[in-house]
């Protein structure tokens, strides 16, 4: 019987014949810790003994979600982070640098790799053919350490893409739409693979939007082939000899597959307080909103900042709506300031926050006051998740975001031209 | 052999409610963290939770966020095993790395405030106050081990290695 690709993925890694369900040892080619995350890592690798990172992997620490640090206690944890990247000689991403996600599909993420990070949103490097995934602090303490961890192979569920997005429509509509469709459990332990004939129309920073929401789905990992598509991002990025095309057996077996036409897709947003929680935008029009939030893992890429730029060029933010911008990495920031979209946003009212994390977690930058609403770009709308149990959390495209700060409610971008 | 009182929680309590990000700056000072354990999703936990006692939750437990924080905190708050329909994936591996034990049943028979008792080994959970007998679901040989050994580390301390 044919193999899933994180059947073949993880036959690879563990040197044996993985199949669903199988519990295996598997190298780990990069591990990698950020820094609310990372000081528990730490701690257990020094509480187990462990000196030195496996020479096999790669480890590497990253300064995003509080970057720069807020207060003394945070400060103190870059400190320890700092410090155990110089003696361990992991590589160091600097606050800044951006969001790791962003950083490991833009610099480190290879198809085919296996990848494990202390942050569930580690699946976003899926989008470039890497089995990519969350874990806590102590497995990626012990993965650093040993070079490998334990997998159970997960059961894949195929998701076929076919047709173009229509206009208004992006990669972001259709993994809520996926997420709204399964629910939010509707893959736990299982892996999303994703196929079909639109693939080769579909960027790499969409397919890593796509990725990374697949743990909003419970899933393991989001898993996209490596086609020419991701040749040439990797060749754009200057690492041509990372490329292996990678793809499922034709006969590899799933639990479930489900079909979608890419044409017949709208603008959708998820409402509080689960991402599952999915209507139409046309739905929910006029929802009023005191926060647009531009940014993240998910949303804050240089084609996120391009159709923002887009719909707010020569546009006033609504006065009763901030428009909060947080640009996923140096890279990308430095490109929106070259194609002149930074200086779109600023005068359309926008508030560049530096590269990371930004205000998605709630820990600063942007938490929300009580019976406040924030549309964002980014993943999460749990209760509290933007600093606030008093305030709500909407979730949609940049397109969406943008078109509703100029309103100041809830607004179907393609109502907007 | 574990005695306790059920705390009952719905579906869905991702790990924002078990513990915001808003306390990121306390996860280096766990004795403070520790006071805002499932905050979000019942601020009263935390006092009235004893040493022993047990969360009985619904569906997807513990989604969201891989903080390991989330366990820890419910762990230090004396809670001795975590009850649910499910749970999410890195929640419950995190868990377990801890010690701390998941046990997969149908929470809705138990009720808020009832008294249980667990009997791990016998894979056997009583409802004292209304009788009920639950069994769980298994969990995979490997996780066993580890809850076995105390948790991930001390699982490695014994065996020197990840062992199949």
């Amino acid at each position: 019987m044919g193999k899933t690709l994180s059947e073949k993925i993880l036959s690879t890694k563990s040197g044996s014949s993985a199949q669903a369900g199988d519990i295996v040892v598997a190298g780990v080619d990069l591990a990698f810790v950020q820094d609310t995350t990372g000081p528990l890592t730490v701690r257990q690798f020094r509480a187990a003994g462990f000196k030195q990172p496996a020479g096999s992997l790669k480890a590497a620490i990253f300064l995003d979600h509080a970057a720069p640090s807020p207060n003394r206690e945070l400060a103190n944890d870059h400190k320890l982070l700092r410090d155990f990247a110089w003696e361990t000689g992991s590589l160091l991403s600097e606050v800044g640098d951006g969001v790791c996600h962003q950083i490991v599909a833009e610099s480190l993420a290879k198809p085919g790799a296996l990848i494990i990070g202390a942050d569930s949103h580690t699946v976003t490097a899926g989008g470039l053919g890497a089995f990519a995934c969350g874990m806590g602090s102590t497995d990626v303490a012990v993965a650093m350490a040993l070079g490998k961890t334990w997998l159970r192979v997960p059961e894949s569920i195929k998701v076929v893409l076919s047709g173009r997005f229509a206009s208004g429509v992006y990669a972001k509509d259709l993994i809520l739409y996926l997420i709204g469709l399964i629910g939010a459990d509707g893959a736990t332990y299982q892996a999303l693979e994703f196929g079909g004939e639109a693939l080769s129309a579909m960027s790499v920073p969409e397919r890593l939007t796509i990725a990374n929401m697949a743990v909003e789905a419970g899933a393991k990992v989001g898993l996209f082939p490596s086609d020419e598509v991701t040749r040439s991002y990797l060749e754009g990025q200057g690492r041509d000899g990372d490329y292996q095309p990678l793809s499922a057996d034709d006969s590899a077996s799933y639990v479930r597959t489900i079909d979608i036409n890419l044409a017949e897709l709208e603008p959708v947003v998820s409402r509080p307080h689960t991402v599952d929680n999915t209507a139409p935008a046309r739905e929910i029009k006029g929802t009023k909103i005191q926060q647009v939030v531009i940014g993240t893992c998910t949303g804050g890429r240089l084609d996120d900042l391009a159709v923002a730029a887009a719909i707010l060029k020569g546009r006033q933010r609504h006065e009763q709506t901030r428009l909060v911008i947080a640009p996923a990495s140096r890279a990308v920031m430095r490109a929106a300031i070259a194609a002149g979209y930074i200086e779109t946003l600023l005068q359309a009212g926008a508030l560049i926050l530096p590269p990371g994390c930004g205000p998605c977690l709630g820990l600063h930058q942007g938490a929300l006051g009580n019976g406040e609403n924030c549309l964002s770009t980014a993943n999460r709308n749990f209760k509290g998740r933007m600093g606030n149990p008093e305030a709500f959390v909407y979730l949609a495209s940049a397109a969406t975001a943008a078109a509703s700060a100029v309103t100041g409610e809830i607004t179907d971008p393609r109502d907007f031209s | 052999m574990f005695k306790g009182r059920a705390f009952k929680f719905g579906d869905g309590i991702s790990t924002d409610q078990i513990i915001p990000g808003r306390f990121a700056h306390l996860r280096s000072n766990l004795p403070e963290l520790a006071k805002h354990a499932m905050e979000d999703a019942d601020p009263s936990f935390v006092s009235r939770v004893k040493p022993g006692d047990f969360i009985v939750a619904g569906a997807n437990f513990g989604l969201g966020s891989s903080r390991e924080h989330a366990p820890l905190v419910i762990k230090m708050a004396g809670v001795k095993a975590i009850l649910a329909k499910s749970v999410a994936r890195i929640f419950f591996r995190n868990a377990i790395n801890l010690g701390l034990p998941v046990l997969i049943c149908d929470t809705d028979k138990i009720n808020d405030g009832d008294e249980l008792e667990i009997d791990l080994e016998a894979g056997s959970i009583l409802d004292i106050t209304n009788g009920v007998k639950l069994g769980f679901g298994k969990i995979p040989e490997i996780m066993l081990r580890i809850l076995d050994d105390g948790g991930l580390l001390a699982y490695l301390e014994k065996h020197g290695d990840l062992k199949l």
